[in-house]
């Protein structure tokens, strides 16, 4: 069975639609969310809304640093993000806010675990961008299969015959063979702030007893969702980022 | 786990498991009959053991695996099938019909090395341009078909554009391989495809002369000599070895892939034409440089430290380009727009190699003497055609063809030169006057496997031969 795993959504509405519409047409029936579901974007209710709806029929979301950051200030958050968590405080009814909370920072299925940062220290929402961290957050997955969110980019790594971490950046749209015998870490790259000089929405879907995996990119209305940031008065290199993908 | 007792007689996955190939350090092959496929098959399983090594082998015959499916066209064999990698790791696939090139004796003439190396660099421009770097090339590893294709097998240290390359960080190389792998290897590059032209450099290196240009290193160290070792040309053992082979083998084995040929399809092109190949100091070399010119390139050696990440480029950095010209009417209006958009074209790539055509109609019943007059009047149009272009020499060809249907030929003459992409003017449909020369161009169109960029004058540009109209877009 098809999952689709979707991370860093950012409070970006016609993103989310944009994938869980192209997942839904490649037959997709189970969808996991790897974590910032807010922050940076302007519809944070209308996406905790959604992604909540997923979690009562059962998928699997994990807590990501910007949701942490609803709750309580973090010291770790630059100003831009910061004035979107406190725009966003307000925009999420205390409901939406419990949710947030009540995520889990990591979980582990029988062949994969899905985390927002690295699987070693999840609290500490270390990035996983290097081969090095990539073969510390998989050690620690204890799992075949590891998906992470957080690092803005679409990476898969595989562990050659040594136990190391070899780097390949996909095509999307092509289906990468990744099988289970050894250990896989792919970023999802961003659904909702993408930063690598295209502005299409970023996920990944995968067929782990079939042991491959595809990484996506999807058209969606940026610069709409660019619209309602400057609307909504967050900061302008916000509505910037979605209109270049930078 | 496997199939290591797996002997003629068995049976494995509807295929019956005949004779015992070939048996080396990564594995056996056995012949194999099954599901009507049409062609002989064989069976290719891995060794695993419990060796140190098994891991590796492992991904080497996963990367197989992946990538034999992936590849089309004669120049792989066909995959048929691949067993569970858990349970009975084997691959299936198509059994040449032809004779591996490690078994031919050498040396052999200057025509035969051009006509076998061509089709080897075909066969890795085609491999190339499906994002493929082969990486192991060597004589075992070539099969040449009855018909003169050459076949590429192996591809267990293959890289692929789209795959995980599991084998990056490896840097063992069996003995068999290690005279052939290109220096940016050694420094660990797993996905230039100048890297196998560097191989073929050896290969021809040995067809010509007999001889291994850098020798069998046995040890790492020694494999790292060729970043700044200077091979004895191969003229200094086949005397009267044509220069113009010289040229192309010396150029395919320069340390620093920059100065290698951007493109296998450039070394055919150049093995098909050795007499219009321009002959630079390559060719002239009588021995290797002295000792001051070796410690020199030892020095320099550590400039190509870098060498290591020279990585997959884009395939189209480096196109050969065709140009046909209708040099029947060398006045016509239409010539500057071509030699423009000509011109803007190749402003795209800085490594081009640029073929330029002429098509005359078959001299009906004129004789040896009146066709070399032919040919010779439009060769010269062809160069007075160039000449505005001002493209350096060693980048261009000239070619008149004959024949009676100018479209198919020029078709034939793009597919069997690897053309990427062919430029030819073409009539406005209301301009009746030039209707030969249109249905050339929509034959062309039609039936060329490259890209055609069909150049017509915009409608209402200025006086005949004006530079300053509009520029044609694109057909």
């Amino acid at each position: 069975m098809a999952i689709a795993l979707l991370a860093d959504i950012h409070s970006n509405l016609e993103a989310l639609e944009a994938c869980l519409a192209h997942a839904r047409s490649r037959g997709v029936e189970r969808f996991v969310f790897l974590g910032d579901l807010v922050g940076y974007g302007a519809d944070p209710a209308a996406v905790v809304e959604i992604v909540a709806g997923f979690a009562e029929r059962g998928a699997v979301v994990v807590k990501g640093n910007h949701d942490a950051a609803i709750a309580r200030r973090d010291g770790y958050l630059n100003e831009a993000a910061t004035a979107a968590i406190e725009w966003s405080r307000t925009a999420l009814s205390p409901g939406h806010r419990e949710f947030l909370e009540s995520l889990p920072l990591i979980v582990r299925e029988q062949d994969a675990c899905f985390v927002h940062g690295s699987a070693s220290m999840p609290e500490r929402w270390n990035y996983v961008d290097s081969a090095g961290a990539a073969e510390t957050c998989a050690q620690a997955a204890e799992r075949p299969y590891t998906f992470c969110g957080h690092v803005h980019d679409q990476v898969l790594y595989g562990e050659d015959a040594r136990g190391r971490m070899i780097r390949f950046v996909p095509r999307p749209g092509a289906t990468v063979p990744a099988s289970g015998r050894r250990k896989w870490l792919a970023l999802a790259g961003s659904v909702g702030q993408p930063r690598d000089g295209n502005p299409s929405a970023a996920y990944v879907t995968a067929d782990l007893p079939k042991g491959s995996i595809t990484f996506h990119r999807v058209p969606y209305d940026n610069l709409a969702a660019a619209a309602k940031i400057r609307a909504a008065g967050l900061p302008e290199a916000l509505a910037y980022r979605l209109e270049r993908g930078v | 786990m496997g199939l290591a007792d797996l002997a003629p007689g068995d049976a494995v996955d509807g295929f019956a498991v005949g004779p015992c190939l070939h048996e080396g350090a990564m594995g056996k092959l056995f012949e194999v009959t099954g599901p009507a496929t049409g062609f002989p098959m064989l069976m290719k399983v891995p060794k695993l053991g419990g060796a140190a090594e098994a891991a590796e082998t492992l991904i080497a015959f996963e990367t197989e695996a992946m990538i034999l499916p992936r590849l089309e066209g004669p120049h792989a064999p066909r995959f048929v099938a691949a067993g569970d990698v858990a349970t009975v790791p084997y691959i299936v696939t198509e059994r040449i019909d032809g004779e591996s090139l490690d078994r031919r004796a050498r040396p052999l003439d200057a025509s035969e090395i051009a006509r076998i190396g061509a089709s080897i660099a075909d066969a890795l421009h085609d491999i190339h341009a499906q994002g493929v770097v082969h990486l192991d090339l060597k004589p075992d590893n070539v099969v040449m078909r009855r018909d003169g294709a050459a076949v590429l097998v192996d591809f267990a240290l293959a890289h692929h554009r789209e795959l995980p390359d599991l084998l990056a960080q490896e840097r063992r190389y069996t003995a068999g391989s290690a005279p052939y792998v290109s220096p940016e290897q050694v420094r660990g590059s797993r996905s230039d495809p100048r890297s196998d032209l560097f191989a073929l450099g050896v290969m021809l290196y040995e067809l010509a002369t007999g001889e291994l240009p850098f020798g069998v290193p046995r040890t790492f160290a020694g494999l790292r000599d060729r970043l700044w070792i200077d091979p004895a040309p191969p003229i200094a053992h086949v005397p009267g070895l044509h220069p113009a082979l010289q040229e192309i083998i010396l150029r395919c084995l320069e340390a620093d892939p920059a100065r290698r040929y951007q493109s296998a399809s450039h070394v055919a092109f150049d093995l098909r034409n050795l007499e219009q190949v321009p002959l630079t100091a390559r060719s002239h070399k009588r021995q290797r440089v002295g000792l001051a010119g070796q410690a020199m390139r030892w020095w320099r050696a550590r400039d190509l430290a870098d060498l290591a990440s020279s990585a997959a480029r884009d395939p189209d950095a480096a196109p050969v380009v065709m140009v046909a010209v209708d040099t029947m009417h060398p006045d016509d209006p239409r010539q500057p727009d071509l030699q423009r958009v000509t011109s803007r074209i190749l402003s795209l790539s800085r490594e081009f190699r640029l073929i330029c055509v002429a098509v005359v109609s078959a001299p009906i019943g004129g004789t040896a003497s009146t066709e070399r007059d032919v040919q010779v009047e439009h060769r010269i149009r062809l160069r007075h055609w160039l000449a505005p272009l001002r493209v350096e020499a060693e980048r261009v060809s000239m070619h008149v063809l004959e024949g009676t249907d100018p479209g198919a030929a020029l078709v034939e003459f793009a597919t069997l030169n690897n053309v990427d992409l062919i430029v030819l003017g073409a009539p406005a449909p209301d301009e009746r006057a030039l209707a030969w020369w249109r249905s050339v161009a929509s034959t062309v169109t039609a039936n060329a496997r490259c890209s055609v960029h069909v150049v017509r004058r915009a409608a209402g540009s200025g006086p005949a031969g004006g530079e300053e109209g509009p520029a044609p877009g694109p057909d």
